[in-house]
């Protein structure tokens, strides 16, 4: 006898965004889409979530490829870490997404996780998240009827949960191009053994005349229960020279945003990951300066 | 509701009728008796259930049967051909690449992609390629020097 360790479901596999969207309708709420599965399926075996049925997504092609637009970047949901981290229009378009991608868990897991399932599970370690922040991206959804833009700053709620609706699928994530002499980077300090980030950060920095920042895009995951643009350390970096002091300044306003309401769990205390906050940011922002040049 | 799939399995295509929950590493184990791919944690973590579906290494523990449908999956079974063993088996073997030997078809299995993708990796990439298979014996250092071994054996 083979022991099931997930309780039973439908499954489904749609070949349209209409069709995905009319099904988690039908299931009223009991449905559940199902990406690259690297959240989902872990959740399902340890009974976390017991769905009605699991709408396939990997049957719908408008939700597949990577397009370089004149704007940017267009970006199909299912697209999984390894292609974003291979992909020669990502490297150069989106260099930040392309690092942060390669930097997630291993091989298997990069094979098979989509940058779709990592938004919209709004996991509060999750490494992407913070990516999709600091560069500006736009999440574009689609349903039975219409779809709508979301801007990355609205999107991310609060733990697990997104501004999606409940028959909403999220069908690309627009990148705009960044301006000229722009600085990113991603660092984290990585769980040892499955490499979600105990707090991670994500900057994003131009630069104008005489070195002065122009504009400044921080974003942070990891500490909080999701990731969060962290709006007052951008103002303290911009309309400056980035001098070591006005760096570290602002790094101590990264978690700001949190209200003190950092992580606590078995691999770290609230107190570590508000103090890892400030040594991550700096490296960060000082990284992006650095080849912002 | 039961589900009927069509998977080519090491090159041979079987339908099959499966309950959903059913897990790929259930069914490569229990349906097709290849019990070569293990499951160890059995919680996407050490690697030990890898096998390559539609040639892309993926911990079988953590994609259900009906998500292979129309796909092709390699396990270890599947590298020998003609009786000859793979050159990463090979190398394996060579370089003493295990001790228990529980961990060794998922190593395999990623080393293998690992070298199709970077046929000339330095050791810090065998490393980080490697990282999501664990092994509790050998201390890495004979994985690594197998792989490396394959790498240049392949030359
Ligand atoms: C061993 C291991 C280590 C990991 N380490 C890391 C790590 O270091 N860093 C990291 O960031 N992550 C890590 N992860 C998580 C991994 O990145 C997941 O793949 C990712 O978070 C979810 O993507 P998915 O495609 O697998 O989504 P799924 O698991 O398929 O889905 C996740 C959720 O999103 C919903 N969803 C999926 N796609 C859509 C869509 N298009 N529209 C609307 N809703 C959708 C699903 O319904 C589900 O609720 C790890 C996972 C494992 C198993
Ligand atoms: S058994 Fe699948 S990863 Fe351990
Ligand atoms: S050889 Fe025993 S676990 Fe690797």
């Amino acid at each position: 006898m083979v022991t099931m360790t997930s309780a039973p479901f439908e499954y489904e596999k749609p070949e349209s965004v209409a069709e995905a969207s009319r099904l988690l309708s039908k299931y009223g709420g009991n449905g559940k889409l199902l990406a690259g599965g690297h959240s989902l399926v872990p959740l399902m075996k340890l009974r976390l979530a017991s769905p009605d049925a699991l709408i396939d997504l990997s049957g719908i092609n408008d939700l597949k490829g990577i397009k370089s637009t004149a704007n940017g970047l267009s970006i199909g949901s299912m697209t999984t870490y390894h292609e974003l981290e291979s992909s020669s229009d990502v490297q150069s378009g989106a260099p930040l997404l392309a690092d942060a991608a390669s930097q997630v868990a291993d091989t298997q897991v990069r094979n098979f996780g989509t940058i779709g399932g990592a938004v919209s599970h709004s996991d509060p370690a999750s490494d992407l998240p913070p990516v999709v922040l600091a560069l500006d991206a736009t999440m574009v959804t689609g349903s039975q009827r219409s779809g709508r833009e979301i801007p990355a700053d609205r999107f991310f709620k609060d733990f697990l949960t997104t501004a999606l609706r409940p028959n909403e699928v999220l069908v690309r994530i627009d990148i705009p191009k960044l301006p000229a002499n722009t600085g990113t980077a991603y660092v984290k300090m990585a769980n040892k053994a499955s490499h979600y980030a105990l707090v991670g950060v994500a900057a994003v920095i131009t630069l104008g005349a005489g070195g002065v920042c122009e504009r400044a895009r921080v974003a942070l995951t990891g500490a909080g229960p999701h990731a969060v643009r962290a709006r007052r350390a951008e103002r303290i970096l911009e309309g400056k020279v980035l001098a070591g002091n006005v760096i570290r300044n602002a790094s101590k306003r990264v978690g700001a945003e949190l209200d003190g309401m950092f992580n606590e769990d078995v691999h770290a205390s609230a107190e570590y990951r508000e103090a890892m906050t400030q040594v991550y940011a700096e490296r960060a922002i000082t990284a992006a300066v650095a080849n912002a040049g | 509701m039961p589900t009927t799939i069509n998977v080519t399995v090491n090159g041979t295509t079987r339908t099959d009728t499966v309950d959903e929950r059913l897990l790929l590493v259930q069914y490569l184990r229990e349906v097709h008796s290849l019990t070569g791919t293990h499951i160890g944690c059995d919680t996407s973590s050490c690697g030990a259930c890898t096998v390559h579906l539609d040639g892309k290494s993926v911990k079988s523990c953590t994609v259900f049967a009906v998500q292979a449908d129309g796909s092709e999956v390699t396990t270890v079974e599947g590298l020998a051909s003609n009786g000859t063993v793979h050159p990463v088996q090979a190398a394996f073997k060579e370089k003493h690449g295990l001790q228990c030997g529980f961990c060794t078809p998922g190593m395999i299995m990623t080393s293998v992609e690992l070298l199709e993708r970077n046929p000339d990796p330095s050791e810090e990439e065998i490393r980080s390629g490697i990282r999501g298979n664990l092994c509790r014996c050998t201390g890495y250092h004979n994985i690594v020097q197998a792989v490396k071994f394959a790498a240049m054996e392949s030359k």
